[in-house]
């Protein structure tokens, strides 16, 4: 019964300040391929901690979890 | 001194790595990221600074500076543009660190938005937590000779007094302030911010400063590539110019030609 529930549930996360919503069981690297980016060529940081980019591909991602996704932009 | 010198060895070391070109850039600013990339290019800087910003997820296939500007080839050099507190810098730079693996940064904490001036109570503390942490911290700091000493102290790999505020384009103004901490540092000194045009960048050399860093002033320029290039020459103009040592000033003429043999 929980192996079903889990396989339609969604979490609630927010993601560079913007809340989404993904499917239960979504990885990091999941995650940052889904809005349409690279994962090795950003960084995650999650609840105000970096996801080191070697676990990217295996960290889930929670319900209520914050994250900023950062690259590099021109500055000086 | 007739033995023969070779002009063009002559290069700048910052935390082990050695680079010939002594002038770094920003990368903003630029009205494309082609002609950001034809500027990095046409200056010869291998060193490039970079601000970390938020992905846009809007907009996943907007054109990306690592596409324009091969990190392979010119070291990115992360900042903490924009940041405040020492707290934001620090967790800037942990990202910096993971998107790029680097561990060279340049820090900056800014106290208003006004005049962009550093705060260097936190910019002291920021760069004492970051060496702590591994980081190879280039500091931004005040023309101050005291203020200097202390980041390097803190473990700053390199202090990088402001030449004027940033973006200004006013040119160095305390020369002075800025020899005595060219005099007094024992790791490399960097006019960061303030340059205008290529005269400034190389009064900033002649005072015998390791390089110059700026952004505003090549990408405001009306033609960026051409200022670019300039910047290139001025620096190396007034690196030679430092290395040569200038004559003494007088206050009257002394003439050129000799006196001897006039008809």
């Amino acid at each position: 019964m929980h192996q079903s529930m889990s396989e339609t549930e969604t979490c609630s996360i927010n993601v560079n300040g913007q809340h989404r919503r993904v499917p239960a069981g979504t990885t990091v690297a999941g995650l940052v391929q889904e809005i349409g980016f690279d994962p090795a060529r950003v960084a995650v940081e999650r609840n105000l901690e970096i996801v080191p980019r070697s676990t990217l591909g295996e960290v889930q991602v929670e319900d209520g979890d914050d994250y900023e996704i950062v690259h590099f932009v021109g500055g000086g | 001194m007739n033995a023969p010198h070779n002009i063009d060895a002559d290069s700048w070391t910052v935390a082990g790595r050695t680079f010939r070109s002594r002038l770094i850039v920003g990368t903003g600013k630029y009205k494309s990221l082609e002609q950001n990339a034809a500027a990095v290019a046409a200056s010869g800087a291998e060193i490039v600074t970079v601000a970390v910003r938020r992905v846009n997820i809007s907009d996943a296939n907007a054109p990306m500076l690592t596409d324009f500007i091969d990190p392979r080839q010119v070291t990115y050099l992360p900042n903490t543009a924009g940041c405040f507190t020492a707290e934001d810098a620090i967790r800037t730079l942990r990202l910096a660190r993971e998107a790029g693996g680097w561990s060279l940064v340049k820090l900056e904490v800014l106290a208003e938005a006004k005049t962009l001036y550093p705060d260097m109570i936190e910019t002291v503390r920021a760069t004492e937590l970051l060496s702590k942490e591994g980081f190879e911290v280039m500091v931004y700091c005040t023309d101050d000779p005291i203020m200097a000493r202390r980041c390097e102290d803190a473990g700053a790999v390199a202090v990088m007094p402001l030449g004027a505020p940033i973006g200004s384009g006013l040119g160095v103004q305390n020369p002075v302030t800025i020899r005595l901490i060219v005099e007094g540092a024992k790791v490399p000194v960097l006019v960061d911010a303030g340059v205008g045009t290529a005269s400034d960048a190389a009064a900033a050399m002649e005072l015998g400063c390791d390089g110059v860093l700026m952004n505003t002033a090549i990408a405001e320029a009306k033609d960026p590539i051409l200022m670019a290039r300039a910047m290139k020459a001025a620096v190396e103009s007034g690196r030679l110019a430092y290395r040569a040592g200038r004559m003494a000033k007088r206050r009257y003429a002394d003439p050129s030609s000799p006196l001897a043999g006039l008809i």
